[in-house]
């Protein structure tokens, strides 16, 4: 933060009318209204660092912490620089060397954290539904910074914001999400997100890795990449959760490449100004391969830069609404 | 007991499937067995008054884990056959899953005495199937019989060996007792907290297929009927396994089946909430699966309700949804929300609940209970039909706290509940919510 440093706090957006959620546990159940509010509050405030890092004060005085309650670099960075950019004080916890070694429970931590005067949980964790289960019982907010394969509610929001950002609007246009769909938070928040700004959505993976009936989302299934490249705008390359499977979902990583790998010749049947995106890490040569993840297609790095405005943005709108309510 | 005691408990609705009684009659006991039922007047040393109220047969459950030994923070045979008796129990049967597992005749005397030295209800032991239920040699079943397991189960682990699953059925039929399987294929609901189907797909949570469980219970439908022998299906909660049970029935296989109250109140919506009071095996279903587990209640293809009683300390169950166990405490509401979902709902009369929760699960264990009949040792249960029964995990007699029915209405009342002539339990005795 030594770039800031010295820098004088500003403020950006209004008074967040329209945003009443102390919560932000994941992009299911909200409306386009919600939605458009965080995307352009976080438009805001890529346009107010347009000269590089600034300082705002949404957040000045309060506490957030980071529980994370599984490994996490890019994500739990993100979040302590947004909360850091906005003025509050930052609390990161990891397990290891916690007291969870020593037997004491997440809900027990959290609660230990909050009576430290956290107003604020960005909590990530290896099970669905544990952000859940901790916003139930604390009267802090909670931030879901992505839940077992439940959901990833900035993840999906940088998405599409960076889908937004680059094609003005998301109604009308048509996303796939390619890959492992099964063990994917990411997919999930993708999913009602796109579907609730109006995008026409396309899951397509191994039919192992389509998890059953998600089609009832409103979603369109296909297991055969080749056939869809010519309709989509946008591609969305998730990626293979080796370390989440329990077994053989596809014969070899070949294969998959072979089948649901972006590589240049599926760029030149693509559409000529396809998007790609991909949540990162990415597994070099197997979701994609290194000429398309640097070529002109991708958004890849612009995503990063666009996760660090909407947790900005979402922070700031959950700091307004608990004051709001208080 | 010196002199001759006579006990008459009068002027209730007495209710005995078995014998086909549904009738105003008193209820005579006399040391400790029914001796007559009869509106003659009767001298009696002791008087029940019964008026409004249904007398009927102490229920069974056929399966319940109370945890002892080994999990005594859990249960204990103390603690749990007291909650079986608030929940109107007078007879249970001890899941033999516990560390160590009762696989020997030892084991199967230990959970006897400690059922004497509580006095609560009658509990029987179920032996394993396997030494120490690892699915891979024959326990010592007829060492378990003579220590008085009254079934053979490997408990919350199905035998997935088809081959040894042959053998204890055919071995156990040399003593007429029969194997109490949990039906699943260990392979399909690995890592599966939940039904799998669209509600676990929105939640991101790994599901258990209705197919895992119906594969085991056709597996072991061909094996009972191969071997002729008795087999016992517990907790079926999928549309496929009641119909896989409907036709092995009407092709005259020696199957009997039984089911929870809980597949018959909730379906998979409510893990929405993440709450592992709703994380159960097999998992809470859908309505589809529901509505064809009525069915098969109401057909006769079903027949038997258990509380599938699994505790936990508080602490186990307080965690996330992955890492806690499956189970819920379920023995004190088995009756009443089942009542309150067959009988309140219009789908069975008190009569046929009875059957479902006491004299079926005797005859599937092959216990001297679930009747009146003159001569039977008076183990009965008194309820009132009319009251509902509320619903606080914090006033359960069991050491596992975890409802999924927590702040919900039962129907119907345990009041009194009598075990070999003697009252046991007197609502509102000790519950402090009264």
């Amino acid at each position: 933060m030594d770039a800031v440093a010295g820098m004088t706090p500003r403020r950006v957006g209004g008074s967040g009318i329209g945003w009443n959620r102390k919560n932000l546990l994941g992009l299911e159940g909200l409306s386009a209204e919600e939605l458009t509010l965080i995307l352009d509050r976080a438009a805001e405030f890529k346009a107010a660092s347009t000269s590089g890092p600034q300082r705002f004060d949404h957040l000045a005085g309060c506490i957030v912490a980071n529980l994370f309650f599984e490994p996490s670099t890019r994500t739990r960075t993100s979040f302590s620089l947004a909360a850091k950019r906005l003025g509050a004080d930052t609390v990161d916890f990891s397990p290891s060397g916690s007291s969870l070694s020593k037997g004491e429970t997440f809900l027990d931590t959290a609660l230990t954290i909050q009576a430290l005067g956290a107003s604020q949980m960005v909590v990530r964790h290896p099970a669905s539904g544990g952000p859940h289960q901790l916003a139930r019982r604390l009267n802090a907010g909670v931030l879901n910074a992505g839940d077992g394969t439940h959901e990833h509610p900035t993840q999906g929001l940088l998405d599409i914001f960076t889908i937004r950002e680059n094609r003005g609007s998301i109604e009308g246009l048509t996303v796939a999400l390619v890959g492992d769909i099964l063990h994917s938070r990411v997919a999930r928040s993708n999913i009602w997100g796109l579907k609730a700004l109006g995008a026409r959505v396309i899951v397509c993976g191994p039919a192992t890795l389509i998890p059953p009936h998600i089609e009832k989302l409103g979603v369109e299934v296909s297991t055969n990449f080749d056939a869809i490249l010519g309709e989509i705008d946008c591609v969305n390359l998730l990626r293979v959760q080796f370390e989440r499977q329990r077994g053989a979902f596809f014969p070899s990583i070949a294969e998959y490449a072979h089948l649901f790998g972006m590589n240049a010749d599926r760029i030149r049947r693509s559409r000529k100004d396809i998007l790609v995106l991909a949540p990162g890490p990415i597994n070099r040569g197997v979701e994609l391969t290194p000429e398309v993840a640097d070529g002109p297609h991708s958004v890849i790095l612009d995503q990063v830069t666009n996760g660090l405005m909407v947790r900005m943005a979402a922070l700031s709108l959950l700091h307004e609404a608990a004051t709001k309510h208080s | 007991m010196s002199a001759t005691v006579t006990q008459v408990i009068r002027g209730g609705r007495v209710v005995d499937p078995a014998i086909g009684t549904d009738a105003v009659i008193d209820v005579v006991v006399r040391d400790g067995r029914i001796a007559a039922l009869t509106n003659e007047p009767i001298d009696a040393d002791e008087v029940i008054d019964a008026t409004g109220l249904v007398v009927a047969p102490g229920l069974v459950d056929p399966h319940v884990s109370f945890r002892e030994p080994g999990d005594e923070s859990d249960e204990t045979t103390e603690s749990g056959s007291a909650a079986a008796l608030a929940g109107g129990y007078t007879s249970v049967a001890c899941l033999p899953d516990t560390e160590p597992a009762v696989d020997d005749r030892a084991a199967a005397e230990f959970i006897a005495l400690q059922a004497e030295r509580a006095k609560n209800c009658r509990v029987y032991p179920l032996g394993a199937v396997t030494k120490g239920i690892a699915g891979k040699e024959l326990a010592e079943i007829g060492q378990l019989v003579d220590g008085g397991a009254v079934a053979f189960t490997d408990g919350k682990h199905p035998i997935q060996s088809a081959e040894i699953m042959r053998r204890a059925l055919m071995y156990a039929r040399m003593f007429d007792r029969p194997i109490l399987a949990h039906p699943q294929d260990s392979t399909l609901v690995a890592g599966g907290v939940m039904h799998e189907g669209f509600i676990s797909t929105v939640l991101g949570l790994r599901g258990m297929p209705a197919a895992a469980e119906y594969i085991s219970v056709a597996r072991d439908i061909a094996l009972a009927e191969l071997t002729e022998s008795r087999l016992h299906i517990m907790c079926v909660s999928t549309a496929s396994s009641v119909e896989a049970v409907r036709q092995a029935k009407a092709r005259g296989v020696k199957v009997t089946a039984d089911l929870t109250p809980h597949h018959l109140c909730l379906t998979d919506t409510v893990l929405r909430s993440y709450d592992s009071r709703f994380k159960v095996n097999p998992p809470l279903r859908s309505e589809e699966n529901l509505d064809a587990l009525i069915a098969g209640l109401c057909d006769g293809t079903i027949d038997a309700i258990s509380a599938d009683h699994q505790p936990y300390a508080e602490e186990k169950k307080s965690g996330d949804l992955l890492s806690d166990p499956f189970g819920v405490s379920g023995i004190e509401t088995a009756f009443c929300m089942s009542a309150r979902v067959l009988v309140g709902g219009g789908h069975l009369t008190w009569p046929k609940l009875i059957r479902l929760l006491s004299t079926n699960p005797a005859g599937v264990l092959g216990i001297e209970a679930g009747t009146l009949q003159v001569g039977r040792p008076a183990d009965l249960v008194i309820f009132n039909a009319e009251t509902a029964a509320p619903i606080l995990a914090r006033n359960f007699r069991s050491k596992g706290k975890s409802s999924p029915f927590e702040a919900m209405e039962g129907l119907g009342r345990v009041e009194v509940v009598i075990v070999g002539g003697e009252i046991r339990y007197r609502w509102p005795e000790t519950d402090s919510t009264a």
